[in-house]
């Protein structure tokens, strides 16, 4: 085991080469509904069990399969009205159980990135091999269905090992939403020493964070969204910043829920100067523009210069 | 390290779901369903009664409100049956003052200990669910089909003498149930269920013994669950009931397709003073709507929206 990830130097908040995002932007706004399959059955874990009831957990199963028999359509309706683009943290076996959702998806020009096979498959115990398999089954069904190249990974269930990251860059992954340490994108150390980044994905904005770990009341997520934004779109006067809204249909399409999410992004999107984007452009852009500038900083900071 | 082969095998990979149930089905996609006189909003108010002992054996599940404290847990025992004392009599107050129909799901146990109590619910002509025996006995995999099978009887009889028609429906303590209770339950004539939440209307569930229809009470809203787990206050409880409402009729009108608002009570949650007002605000949220407004019991939901096989 390690102390540190070793995954990213370090590089304080304003001492960093200036971000100009397309457009002059200030804030790249970047939504992530997660489309998920839980399994009925999975097999046992050694480190985590699926559910916390005894089989058949018929509240948690029923709960997670409300996002993809009624949720979806709910958010993606509300996601039309402002312009925005999902990027998907996709559990990948969904292509296959229920392809009309991803169809629809696919149908508005959303990105695809892989989240695991099912969101009940954790990596632990897993050997390398076993990883880069899983990881590659996962890659090659978006391809296969979607006709796009996977860029990024969001863990299933945020479950790791210490190779995660380096087998995803392996693989041809450009981008990584399982780190949460800023909010700007970050050069990301790999072993393979691929051009590779993590690009914000903001757990404390994730609806299951709000709703299911934290227990907050649904009026006050939409002014903790508001709230992100100023800031953000404050700092981002200064250097480009990033806003990530994750989401799943199945805690935040409920109807006591929705039109929280929905005021908040019309407050957002009546401003000018947000590049409303997906996961995929922000790590390009990073890296085509900014990457090189960040990695030479983070260099000088450390040579103590 | 590794893991066996076939943890990165899946044997339940297909279109559908990964087991026999249901069919896989999208409400947005489905034939729209229209209330009597054209109402785009079909609403349905469960008031769920319930008996928590002070001994509880704890076997499988706990249920949420069950005992905590070292025997004799007074403490909870007595907080929980001041629903069946007094919250439950200011919620039947609160529904007729603002004119409207709830169903009641009941523990077994109840009409055993409070006949009193069963007499007054069957006098508001209300549908009775049966509730399993008491919040004690949750029915899940850790408990032997036998003696479910024995738990569901003993509360179908109790129930039986008081309910105003014959019982069809059920609600399974703590929303739990094992992979056989919708068998025990369909060969025991129960006909609808409420307890999955994967959806907002009525649909066709397989069983061994011949189909249910699952009609989901809503669990995210719940007073329970939003007060007593999410611990939000009474006022936000209420607001979010609210908001759903206002949500629920604006889509449905959109789409020209009946939508249902199921609201589920805990008369030990809402029927302390400090909650009912809030209670009482809800319902008259509802009843200036009421003209958009189906406000119905369940089995006379499902009978309008009887769910076909594949829906």
């Amino acid at each position: 085991m390690r102390a540190d990830p070793g995954l990213y130097r370090y590089l304080p908040w304003d001492e960093r080469p200036r971000i100009v995002w397309p457009g002059g932007a200030r804030v790249a706004l970047w939504i992530a509904p997660n489309i998920e399959f839980y399994e009925y059955d999975p097999p046992p874990n050694p480190k985590r069990k699926p559910w916390p009831r005894p089989f058949p957990d018929v509240l948690g199963y029923s709960t997670r399969d409300y996002g993809n028999r009624v949720g979806h359509q709910r958010m993606m309706a509300v996601l039309d009205r402002y312009g925005l683009r999902g990027s998907v943290s996709l559990s990948t076996a969904m292509c296959v159980h229920h392809p009309e959702v991803i169809a629809m998806a696919a149908e508005r020009g959303w990105e695809f990135f892989s989240h695991g096979i099912y969101n009940t498959r954790y990596v632990y115990g897993m050997d390398e091999a076993q990883e880069r398999e899983m990881l590659s089954e996962s890659m090659a069904l978006i391809e296969r269905h979607t006709g796009q190249h996977c860029d990024g990974y969001l863990a299933p269930a945020l479950s790791h090992t210490e190779r995660t990251i380096d087998l995803f860059a392996e693989l041809g992954g450009r981008y990584t939403c399982d780190l949460f340490h800023d909010d700007q994108p970050t050069p990301v150390r790999t072993r393979s020493g691929h051009r590779f980044v993590s690009v914000p994905y903001s757990l404390e904005l994730n609806d299951t964070i709000v709703y299911v770990v934290n227990r907050i009341e649904p009026r006050r997520y939409g002014r903790m969204i508001c709230d992100a934004f100023d800031r953000l779109y404050a700092e981002g006067a200064e250097s480009g910043t990033v806003m990530c809204i994750p989401l799943h249909a199945y805690q935040v399409s409920h109807p006591h829920r929705l039109d929280a999410l929905d005021r908040a992004l019309e407050y957002i999107c009546r401003h000018d100067g947000v590049w409303k984007a997906t996961g995929r452009e922000i790590a390009g852009h990073f890296l085509d523009h900014h990457y090189d500038d960040f990695v030479a900083a983070e260099a000088h900071v450390e040579a103590g210069a | 390290m590794s893991l066996d082969r076939g943890y990165l095998e899946y044997p339940m990979r297909r279109h559908g779901m990964d087991h026999d149930r249901y069919a896989w089905s999208m409400l947005a996609e489905r034939t729209p369903i229209h209330w009597p006189g054209g109402r785009p909003l079909a609403v349905w108010i469960n008031v769920s009664v319930e008996h928590f002992p002070l001994d509880p054996a704890g076997e499988g599940l706990k249920a949420h409100g069950a005992m905590t404290m070292p025997y004799p847990d007074l403490r909870h025992y007595t907080l929980r049956d001041h629903g069946n004392r007094v919250g439950i009599f200011r919620v039947l107050k609160a529904l007729v003052t603002h004119g409207v129909v709830a169903s009641f799901a009941i523990n077994g146990e109840v009409a055993v200990r409070y006949p009193a109590l069963l007499r007054r619910l069957a006098a508001t002509g209300g549908e009775f669910l049966a509730h399993g025996w008491n919040m004690d006995r949750v029915h899940s995999g850790a408990i032997d089909a036998a003696r479910e099978a024995q738990w569901i009887d003993d509360t179908l009889a109790a129930l039986a003498p008081f309910a105003p028609a014959p019982i069809t429906g059920w609600l399974s303590p703590a929303r739990s149930q094992s992979a056989v209770t919708p068998e025990l339950l369909r060969e025991r004539g129960i006909t609808w269920c409420a307890d999955w939440v994967n959806d907002e209307l009525p649909y066709h569930f397989e069983t061994r013994h011949g189909p249910l229809s699952m009609l989901p009470l809503s669990y995210e809203l719940e007073d329970r669950f939003v007060i007593g787990e999410n611990l939000h206050a009474e006022s936000e409880w209420a607001d979010q009931c609210c908001d759903a409402a206002d949500f629920l009729l604006a889509e449905a009108e959109r789409s020209g397709a009946g939508r249902l608002l199921s609201l589920s009570l805990h008369p030990w949650v809402i029927g302390q003073p400090h909650r009912i007002g809030h209670l009482e605000r809800v319902l008259g949220h509802l009843a200036t709507r009421g003209d958009r407004i189906w406000n119905a019991a369940p089995s006379a939901i499902l009978a309008h929206a009887a769910p076909a096989p594949g829906a």
